[in-house]
């Protein structure tokens, strides 16, 4: 449609050079002026009536299907989203998982029960010595031999747990940050973890496949200046979180995906089996670790921090918090640790040193023996669980007698977590989904199994 | 305690429930499939046990009845914990072994019966999807199963439409 003209304008406007004929009329400059606006004339490009006119130009916003991930840089291991987005907003969401199975309980139906702990290492990949840990202790438990456990041991087990937690708490936040563009915070809550699998693999021998426990104790024992080194590492990992937070809480860019994104009633939360820092984000306090001690943590004075909305920014403040706790953790364990052996002196369980093996006919027998039929747990069932990264990591383990299970089956956090996914996502924007994954903190390997 | 609740469970239900017993200190129901929906009903309501902490199968090989899902739970109020298993017997070369669906008590159990059906071949009826969760649809039988033996191979087939 064309604008109407504003009011007294010349009937032509000559361009160009004057003619001598306009020259000699004394018309040529009044013929190439501009003509001048009346007060109150605006020009037709910044009229109402434009807007007006863009505001009917509609989107079709049909209802569209976008396939998030199997393979997306943002996806933590393998996962498939299906989204249905009307525009920028998700109207429905199809999670699916399974793109890492690799037989878990399968394999280990076949193996013997010490031959299990490199498969737990790679359920959660990135805090591999608490799955080593809540395995452990299930077998100990259906052994009947939890209390004679020596206490260096159970030490050594909290403080390569709480290692493995800061690890693993660490990974998903620099991860999700990252995720949302604060590259620098990935860097260096990377490097923290790295100073901390330093230590962790002057120790066990590997920086992620530690297999570092045993049935009835760990491996080996401390190094000699492992404490030292520990102490001076917490003061790093304060300093690297302090840094960090002094550039995300106050991020705008951080905030605005966080704040009040995928808020989650405690009611939902219980109802669809969350556990771990997620389900403290909601508001309910339950720990493991608070309120059915295992190990020493008894013997600990620490807190266990929630939030009060259940959005993003909870599930990230309380994985903040816990770090520093889980350091508390840390500083009274290393100073309380008594000194002592790190295996159950029982010969149907543990190993007998190389010494005896290479050196005693009932040393090397001994060792044939474990090693090839393995340790002999009683038939029966148990199911024990312990503050995994994510939750309540359990183990449901049934033995028959022999020395292999009958069946070994975890409980893995994040597989309960995931199935709620799409309750979170559903309603959002594209933009939200990322961060809420990534707070959700899907750990492919423990998953899918 | 937990044995506290174990009790007045089979108080209320006597005749529903099979065996008890508390092996390092894990109390367990053994409770008929028929009564199943009814029991974790009342356990979710009157004895508060709102978390449904796992949900897993076991496959007895050579017992009668073959299979058993099993149900741990918690209450959030008292730290409690109990386990439910069912037991189910399977009907050679007839429809799967079927028990009921806990999903519209604890929706936390959607996943895990999926898993179940996944990997055990066992059917939740009322479940809203059962879908496979860890394997593709076109898998041919259930792994977990001890009469699936563990190196069989199979082609990984693709569907003609990728999209749902």
């Amino acid at each position: 449609m064309s604008h109407p003209s504003p009011p007294h304008q010349p009937t032509q406007i000559v361009f160009g050079m004057p003619t001598p004929a306009e020259v000699v009329a004394g018309t040529a400059l009044e013929l190439r002026s501009q003509p001048v606006p009346p007060p109150g004339w605006t020009p037709p490009w910044t009229r109402e009536e434009d807007e007006e006119e863009e505001e009917e130009l509609e989107l079709p916003t049909e209802p569209m299907t976008v396939n998030m991930g199997p393979s997306h840089p943002a996806m933590h291991g393998t996962v498939r989203i299906v989204l249905t987005v009307e525009g920028e907003t998700v109207r429905a969401a199809d999670v699916q998982v399974g793109y890492l199975h690799r037989c878990f309980e399968k394999e280990a139906e076949a193996a013997t029960w010490t031959q299990i702990f490199p498969y737990t290492d790679r359920l959660n990949y990135v805090s591999p010595l608490l799955n080593n840990v809540g395995y452990a202790l299930a077998v100990e438990k259906l052994l009947g031999i939890t209390d004679r456990i020596p206490e260096r041991a159970q030490y050594i087990r909290v403080i390569v747990g709480e290692m493995s937690r800061i690890t693993d708490h660490l990974t998903c936040l620099g991860a999700s940050a990252a995720e949302v563009g604060a590259l620098t915070v990935f860097f260096w809550m990377i490097k923290a973890r790295e100073w901390l699998w330093e230590l962790i693999e002057e120790l066990t021998g590997a920086r992620l496949t530690n297999s570092y426990v045993r049935i009835g104790g760990v491996a080996a024992d401390l190094t000699p200046d492992f404490a030292p080194r520990l102490r001076d590492l917490i003061r790093r990992v304060r300093q690297t979180l302090g840094e960090v937070e002094s550039l995300l809480v106050k991020n705008r860019i951080f905030r605005d995906r966080m704040d009040g994104v995928a808020c989650f009633s405690p009611q939902e939360a219980v109802a669809w089996g969350w556990t771990g820092p997620c389900l403290r984000s909601t508001g309910v306090p339950y720990d493991v670790r608070k309120d059915h001690p295992y190990l020493v943590y008894d013997r600990f004075d620490f807190d266990v921090p929630v939030g009060s909305r259940g959005d993003n920014y909870d599930r990230f403040a309380v994985r903040m918090e816990e770090m520093r706790q889980s350091m508390r953790i840390l500083e009274q364990a290393i100073e309380q640790i008594p000194p002592g052996p790190v295996q159950i002196d029982d010969p149907r369980i543990s190993l007998p040193p190389k010494r005896e093996v290479y050196n005693t006919i009932e040393g090397m027998i001994n060792h044939f023996k474990l090693i090839v039929d393995g340790i002999k747990v009683p038939a029966g069932e148990v199911y024990s669980y312990t503050e995994g990264g994510n939750g309540e990591l359990g183990f449901y383990i049934v033995s028959d007698g022999t020395g292999r299970p009958y069946k070994c089956r975890v409980r893995p956090p994040s597989f309960i977590l995931m199935q709620s996914l799409h309750k979170l996502i559903v309603g959002g924007g594209i933009a939200d989904v990322i961060p809420t994954f990534g707070m959700i903190n899907m750990i492919g390997g423990e998953c899918d199994r | 305690m937990a044995k506290a609740d174990l009790d007045k469970l089979v108080a209320t239900f006597p005749e529903a429930i099979v065996a008890t017993h508390s092996h390092c200190g894990d109390e367990t129901a053994v409770v008929l499939p028929s009564h199943l929906s009814e029991i974790m009903r009342w356990l979710k309501e009157s004895g508060g046990f709102d978390l449904l902490v796992d949900l897993t199968a076991v496959d007895y090989l050579g017992r009668d009845p073959r299979f058993e899902v099993v149900y741990h739970l918690r209450s959030m109020q008292t730290g409690n914990r109990l386990r439910i298993k069912v037991q189910i017997g399977e009907i050679e070369g007839g429809p799967p072994p079927e028990v009921d669906s806990v999903v519209s008590i604890w929706p936390a159990a959607n996943w895990m019966e999926r898993e179940v059906w996944d990997l055990y071949g066992i059917r939740f009826a009322g479940h809203p999807d059962l879908r496979r969760v860890l394997l593709y649809e076109e898998f041919v039988g259930h792994p977990l199963r001890k009469d699936y033996p563990k190196e069989r191979r199979q082609p990984l087939v693709r569907r003609e439409n990728l999209l749902p």
